[in-house]
């Protein structure tokens, strides 16, 4: 409904709000008595539309925001109750991840304005005050109008880089969701809502569809992920606790953007997540797509995880070989899995030495309990530098 | 809607560049200038010939200089009418200050009411 008004209102997102906010209270008033009526949504919309336009001619006689209301001289007020109601969700979208908008506020305008997020849940899963998360929608907002940011689908030349933007974002939010701690599941919900709704809008865009398969495959694992405060890594997980629905629906998306010809990052990582949902693994393939990924993302995190495939197809050697290559100083997984396959290697005292690196740079939470235990288990002298 | 182009260049940029290079660079930006919806824009001499000034209480205070004494030099500007910020994105993108090292800001005009 937003959207619909957002394009409606020439891209006004406050104006938008504030109307979509009076046509709810207007609801809450008067259905009780009045009964629903027969298309709740149009009433909504066409309810909130007047009310729109109510207030910018309240605000026109002010004249105070004249220049915001220029493309609003002719508004008609939209007849009938049947009407269609546009689907402006896409432009929103692209709007909201516009690059001249930074990251934070790509991220929080998109949650605010097509999640269904309010702006205090917002700021609590982005650990800023409300007061923050206000100051930063509305300048995102001011921006959008005064610096002429488009309420529409980016032309053909744009759209690979705004499609990965707004790709880049819903990802953002899932892996915000995802990480400890675990109270913030609520944003991988979100994210996933996104991604269906960009995946309705876009349905040929096979990284579009990798995205969504992406975050499906790694959600259905969520109540498998962490036992009590520590995690549960992928081998130990209790597969019982997965969501096999949602696994299945996935990797029917997967099979889609395979078939469409997509090979992007996405792809491959759904790809990767759906192996590795798979009863045995098959970790040569694994390491097979992660070297494809390492090839076209250059990322030194994904060198990490093919070190991990190729330390189980072809032996912890093999994949210490890569991990050595790695220029990661300060990334923790770098040194968990060092430790892990220096330990397979009985390498104890340099496994030690990894383990209490990755805790220097491990928050306390679940990581933190799994990699002190982990270190605890190779014997008595835990405390000797920790 | 009218952007300010605003032209950032490093100190020595055009120094390094060949006569021929620099004469390219230069039908560049006179070729920008002919673009549909370029509606002004100016090139400012060096910042060595600049001088600022400031109030100091009553007084008028007159230095020699740039107001800013950054790496990156005001050099110039264009002014572009255009749709929406990708088309004024777009045509900034096309300075060749941005692949010479430099960085063009696009800033909104301020559109008077009548």
């Amino acid at each position: 409904m937003l959207a619909s008004l957002v394009g409606f209102l020439g891209g006004d997102f406050a104006l938008a709000e504030d109307a979509a906010a009076d046509a709810f209270a207007i609801a809450a008033e008067r259905w009780p008595g009045d009964g629903i009526p027969e298309n709740p949504g149009a009433w909504l919309v066409r309810t909130a539309r007047n009310r729109a336009i109510d207030r910018l001619r309240r605000e026109r006689a002010f004249a105070a925001k004249a220049p915001l209301l220029a493309r609003q001289e002719t508004l008609e007020e939209p007849e009938g109750e049947d009407m269609t109601i546009p689907d402006e969700r896409l432009e929103l979208l692209f709007t909201c991840c516009h690059p001249a908008l930074g990251l934070e506020a790509q991220v929080a305008l998109t949650l605010r304005t097509l999640g269904g997020l309010d702006t205090d849940d917002i700021a609590r899963a982005f650990l800023v005050t409300p007061e923050t998360m206000k100051r930063r929608l509305t300048r995102a907002r001011t921006k959008i109008k005064l610096a002429g940011i488009p309420f529409a689908v980016p032309p053909d030349q744009l759209l690979p880089d705004r499609l990965a933007a707004v790709m880049a974002v819903i990802y953002l939010i899932f892996n915000e969701g995802y990480s400890p701690p675990p109270t913030r599941t609520e944003l991988a919900g979100e994210a996933i809502r996104l991604g269906r709704v960009l995946a309705e809008l876009m349905p040929v865009e096979p990284e579009v569809l990798g995205l969504l398969g992406l975050m499906e495959l790694h959600h259905a694992r969520r109540a498998a992920r962490f036992d009590g405060a520590a995690l549960v890594l992928l081998a130990d997980q209790d597969r019982a606790l997965w969501d096999h629905d949602q696994i299945a629906a996935a990797r029917a998306r997967l099979d889609r953007a395979l078939a469409a010809g997509g090979r992007g990052p996405f792809v491959l990582q759904a790809a990767i997540a759906s192996l590795q949902s798979e009863p045995v693994l098959d970790w040569a393939q694994i390491a097979a797509l992660y070297a494809e990924l390492s090839r076209i993302t250059g990322s030194p995190v994904v060198e990490c995880n093919r070190a991990v495939a190729v330390a189980e197809s072809e032996g912890a050697e093999a994949g210490l070989a890569i991990l050595d290559g790695v220029p990661l100083d300060g990334y923790r997984y770098l040194f968990s899995t060092r430790a892990e396959l220096l330990r397979r290697l009985e390498r104890i005292e340099e496994a030690r030495a990894a383990y209490r690196r990755a805790l220097e740079l491990t928050d306390a939470g679940p990581e933190r309990t799994f990699l002190e235990r982990r270190l605890s288990e190779l014997g008595q002298d835990y405390n000797m530098s920790g | 809607m009218q952007y300010a182009l605003l032209i950032y260049s490093k100190p020595d940029m055009y120094d390094a560049l060949s006569p021929e290079d620099y004469q390219e660079v230069h039908s560049e930006y006179m070729a920008l200038a002919e673009v549909p919806g370029m509606v002004g824009g100016e090139q400012l001499q060096s910042a060595e010939t600049a001088t600022t000034i400031r109030a100091d209480g009553s007084q008028t205070l007159t230095t020699d200089g740039p107001f800013a004494d950054t790496k990156e030099i005001f050099a110039g500007f264009y002014l572009y009418q255009a749709a929406d910020i990708d088309a004024a994105l777009a045509v900034a993108a096309r300075i060749p200050a941005v692949r010479l090292g430099g960085a063009v800001e696009v800033r909104p005009i301020v559109e008077m009411q009548s």
